[in-house]
């Protein structure tokens, strides 16, 4: 408690210091969305567009712009070349633009090292696997489930889906994706008919889509991805306390922790992907006081009643990671990936699925 | 049921609720009729203030918008031969025809009527389906959508006219367009040459600017007319154009069950209602021979397809959360900012909501089908103005709607390499509508053929739905073969006269060449990746090589026009003012690319004095301006702005 109080009364005045030193009143800030309006991102960016103009200093309007185009990578490239911005261009990423980076895609013209000391926000998002009642009831079916060939609808091998094929892959589940659905939507609906028998959700999707087909008796949860934190440590998703993470499952099914190469990178990426999902940057080489001036408004943003009331429901029972050493570290953990553990995973990904580096 | 119908009613009714219902109606009509921009701008401009709103006045506002698109998008289809957006690429053939005849005001007139019944057919089907619908929608796998992507296909033959064969080859191009970029199966790069633009391939906006807007600048600009000939009236306007749908009422029936059902089907994607509508009235008629020469039932089919499909689509958007197009995909981004998640629980649990979107659907219908006819007439003027004036609006608009597709430059330069492309292909008679329909069913075909092997294997040829689709498939390939039986195709060609030196026997020469690149490419990637453009190539080639050496019969049906070389000069001069601007743009930007190109084609094409041509040259650039400024629209930017920084609206 008493911790606390000291804290806030440090931020408070650090607000007050800061809002004497950056104004933005009048001006408009615009936020950098590389995706298209009506996705993810767009929604996640428009959800905290408002509160963010109401904490930075000055009040300044905050508009989304989308900028779509080559996976994300397009509009981020251009990001990247802004240099010493003057806080009244942000952009906001996703796990689709940062597997480009790790994965050293020809079409990457940015160094997440440059936004280390630019970062102002992360949130975290989770995913949930699931399966077909026909087959699998329970833990105790897990042997039925391994000499099942299953299916699985996946966007590619180098999306978001990387994580649950390594996961599947790494439980010895005999998993086949068919690659070219157009996003996790439609897989799903290719579940429900029956034409795939394996498939995830991410959180929100999870929660208002597969939930009902649970109730019915039509899918049965498998595991979560859980919940990295900056630190690296794994805990369960508090969306879905009751549902196991995946490691937790692994130990269950094969009595021992999950490791080697495949865990470590699973890990990295899945910090990357889900863990830290999407993260708002501030050009390369920013002044710090503007820096530091966004990463208050965010933590202003998140300790407000507006936020809190509709967090859940946005968001999910995420704790957004801001303030300065959280994002800091979070974006380290989630983009340094070691060299030899990048390459196991180029070198599996290419054998198992034909992609070409 | 019914009391919650009414409730929705009188909620809508009550309050502001209206309002933004017509506010949502009125963007809608403006982005419909600004060419290449289509709901999706429109959602963009909403979106910021939707967070927050009231929920019923939101959705009313949402669905007032994309409502109406497809109805005010006819204006431009029309009268400039420019696709107001990309459901009514098919309204420009005989829409603009009949523009031409003088009778623009009719054309109009038939398309709101047909427009306004399609809406309310949507509509009804909304209210009607959507408690059933999970069901219909579940039984439409892979499959089955693969084998309606083959009917779609199998439209070729009556889209193509009297030459069959180029149709066939024109249709095979439009697949490969259709291919460029990104593997369904494997994520690689088809076709992309190393350009980092092509990997995300081309859009259908900008491919229906090409094909259909640029050849109809060019010619305009070749033959410095007005649209609708001088001496000719503008028609009998909008009553005509209202008896012509009551006549033709079983033609607006089908074509709205056709749009609703599609738009139902979320996978074969909005841009494609159009063109099977268009290609299912000139299979089902019996004389087909005014078709693309301003035939009125060629506007009314796709138009009242086009705004049956909206209430249709909604009807997956909102009980699986999975948009059947681009628009429904920002539609369901607005849900979810106001809190409504879709799914069952939305249509079981709370009918309000869905009732308030039906309601809005039909409302929004009527208020703007009303505002366009009551425009209609006075619009029709804009086919009277000479085209020296005319032009350069329309290349600005043109070339501005284009960049809007990824705001980059390269927008634009494809937009002009496809532009000539398909300028010499309307001179040289070869069927555009047929690369279109290529062009939008490309990804379905490739992606479900895929899937439905994947999930069946080859057995999956054997399940009922797709025996039953074959079926009307094989009927429609019947009725679409009648143009070979015909007696009177007097024009005989022989092998060698495709042998010839001629510019028209180059250019088939050029597409032969890149079926063949095709080919090559598609063996640098794996199986699954480059099948399908390897197949399509490899059967085009050999196709033609069988026609070409076997089959004189077929062979009658390349029917060359005879455009010779100094016309194509001709027109390449009309064409390099669209070239000019596009330098221009590149080196000092857009506005001032824009007014420099008003200014020399207007002292070049025209006799207005230069406070005339600056007085044309200020509204036009002030609009286009306040456009983007309202719009959060970019101009592209050139050398210039890469060098200098300048003041707003020159960066």
């Amino acid at each position: 408690m008493f911790k606390k109080t000291i804290v806030s009364i440090a931020t408070f005045f650090m607000l007050i210091a800061n809002a004497s030193a950056v104004d933005f009143s009048g001006k408009t800030v615009e936020w950098l969305i590389p995706f298209s309006p009506g996705g993810g991102s767009d929604k996640w960016s428009r959800f905290y567009a408002p509160m963010l103009s109401k904490a930075l200093p000055g009040n300044p309007n905050v508009v989304v712009n989308n900028c779509p185009g080559g996976g994300g990578t397009t509009c981020t490239n251009k990001f990247a070349a802004m240099k010493n911005g003057d806080g009244l261009t942000i952009y906001g990423d996703s796990g689709s633009v940062k597997f480009p980076f790790l994965l050293d895609d020809k079409r990457v013209k940015y160094n997440y090292a440059d936004w280390y000391k630019t970062i102002v926000l992360a949130t975290p998002t989770g995913g949930v696997a699931y399966t077909s009642p026909k087959f699998y009831k329970s833990k105790a079916d897990f042997k039925k489930l391994q000499g099942k060939a299953l299916k699985f609808g996946s966007n590619g091998a180098t999306s978001l889906d990387l994580i649950p094929l390594l996961a599947f892959e790494m439980l010895g589940l005999q998993v086949k994706p068919v690659f070219g659905m157009k996003g996790r939507g439609p897989s799903r609906v290719a579940f429900e008919r029956g034409e795939t028998t394996i498939d995830y959700q991410t959180t929100s999707a999870f929660k208002s889509k597969v939930m009902p087909l649970v109730k019915e008796g039509k899918a049965i949860p498998l595991f979560t991805w859980g919940v990295v934190d900056s630190s690296g440590k794994i805990s369960r998703d508090p969306t879905f306390p009751d549902i196991p993470h995946w490691a937790e499952y692994y130990e269950s099914v094969h009595g021992k922790k999950p490791a080697g190469p495949a865990f470590r990178v699973w890990k990295a990426f899945l910090t990357a992907g889900f863990s830290s999902q999407k993260m708002v940057f501030l050009p390369t080489g920013t002044k710090p006081e503007i820096v530091q001036a966004y990463r208050d408004a965010f933590v202003k943003v998140t300790k407000s009643k507006e936020f809190q009331k509709s967090r859940n429901k946005r968001l999910g029972v995420y704790d957004q990671v801001t303030g300065g050493s959280n994002v800091e570290g979070i974006v380290k953990t989630a983009m340094t990936v070691d060299a030899k553990d990048k390459a196991w995973l180029k070198d599996f990904v290419s054998k198992k699925y034909g992609v070409k580096f | 049921m019914l009391e919650s119908l009414l409730q929705a009613f009188t909620l809508i009714l009550s309050g502001e609720h209206f309002l933004y219902l017509v506010f949502g109606v009125f963007l809608g009509i403006f982005v419909g009729i600004l060419p290449g921009l289509g709901g999706i701008v429109g959602f963009s401009v909403l979106m910021p203030f939707i967070y927050g709103m009231d929920p019923v006045s939101a959705l009313a506002m949402l669905i007032g918008l994309i409502a109406v698109v497809p109805t005010s998008d006819t204006f431009t289809s029309v009268l400039m031969g420019i696709p107001g957006s990309t459901a009514s690429q098919a309204t420009v053939l005989d829409g603009f025809a009949l523009a031409k005849k003088g009778q623009a005001a009719r054309a109009l007139g038939a398309a709101f009527s047909s427009s306004l019944f399609g809406g309310l057919f949507g509509a009804v089907v909304l209210t009607l389906i959507v408690i059933v619908a999970k069901p219909i929608i579940l039984f439409f796998g892979s499959s089955e959508l693969f084998m309606l992507g083959i009917l779609g296909i199998s439209m070729v033959g009556v889209l193509s006219g009297d030459s069959f064969i180029k149709g066939f080859l024109a249709c095979g191009l439009g697949l490969l367009l259709g291919s460029i970029g990104s593997a369904p199966a494997t994520g690689e790069w088809r076709l992309a040459f190393g350009s980092y633009y092509l990997f995300d391939g081309i859009k259908v906006v900008t491919i229906g600017l090409a094909a259909f807007a640029i050849p109809e600048i060019c010619d305009l600009l070749r033959k410095n007319q007005t649209i609708a000939k001088k001496d000719e009236p503008l028609g009998s306007g909008w009553i005509q154009g209202l008896k012509d749908t009551i006549r033709e009422k079983w033609i607006v029936l089908r074509c709205s069950a056709l749009g609703s059902l599609i738009g139902i089907l979320p996978g074969l994607g909005g841009s494609v209602v159009d063109w099977i509508a268009y290609g299912h009235v000139v299979q089902s008629s019996k004389d087909k021979s005014n078709f693309g020469k301003g035939d009125i039932r060629g506007v009314i089919a796709p138009e009242s397809a086009n705004n049956a499909k909206e209430g249709g689509g909604l009807v997956p958007t909102l009980l699986f959360g999975i948009p059947g197009s681009g628009s429904m995909a920002v539609f369901l981004g607005g849900l979810t900012l106001l809190g409504i998640e879709p799914g069952p629980a939305l249509i079981e649990g709370n009918l309000k909501f869905t009732y308030v979107m039906v309601w809005s659907l039909a409302l929004a219908n009527v208020i703007g089908a009303g505002t366009c006819f009551f425009l209609s007439n006075k619009v029709a003027m804009i086919t009277k103005i000479p085209y020296g004036i005319l032009a350069p609006f329309m290349i600005m608009i043109v070339c501005f709607a284009a960049f809007q597709v990824t705001r980059s430059l390269y927008d634009i330069y494809i937009l002009v390499v496809l532009g000539a492309f398909c300028t010499l292909m309307k001179n040289f008679n070869w069927p555009r509508p047929a690369l279109l329909i290529g062009f939008v069913l490309s990804d379905t075909l490739e992606t479900y053929l895929y899937q439905a092997i994947q999930f069946y294997d080859y057995k999956f040829l054997f399940k009922p739905g797709v025996i039953v689709i074959f079926i009307i498939v094989l009927v429609s390939v019947y009725f679409g073969s009648s143009v070979l039986k015909r007696k009177d195709l007097k024009i005989d060609y022989k092998t060698k006269d495709l042998f010839k030196f001629n510019i028209q026997n180059i250019y088939l020469g050029l597409i032969l060449v890149f079926f063949a690149a095709s080919v090559y490419d598609s063996f640098q990637h794996q199986l699954t990746g480059g099948i399908f453009p390897g197949s399509v190539s490899i059967i085009m080639l050999l196709t033609f090589s069988y026609v070409l050496f076997f089959n004189n019969k077929l062979l009658t049906t390349v029917i060359h026009t005879n455009f010779s070389l100094n016309d194509t000069k001709d027109l390449f001069k009309a064409f390099s003012w669209i070239l000019f601007l596009v330098l221009l743009s590149s080196l000092f930007g857009f506005i001032i690319a824009i007014v420099i190109l008003f200014y020399s084609l207007m002292l070049n094409k025209t006799n207005l004095s230069l406070t005339k041509i600056t007085i044309v040259t200020a509204c036009s650039v002030s609009t286009i301006i306040a456009l983007s400024h309202f719009m959060v629209l970019d101009f592209p930017q050139g050398l210039l702005q890469y060098y200098f920084k300048l003041p707003w609206p020159f960066k």
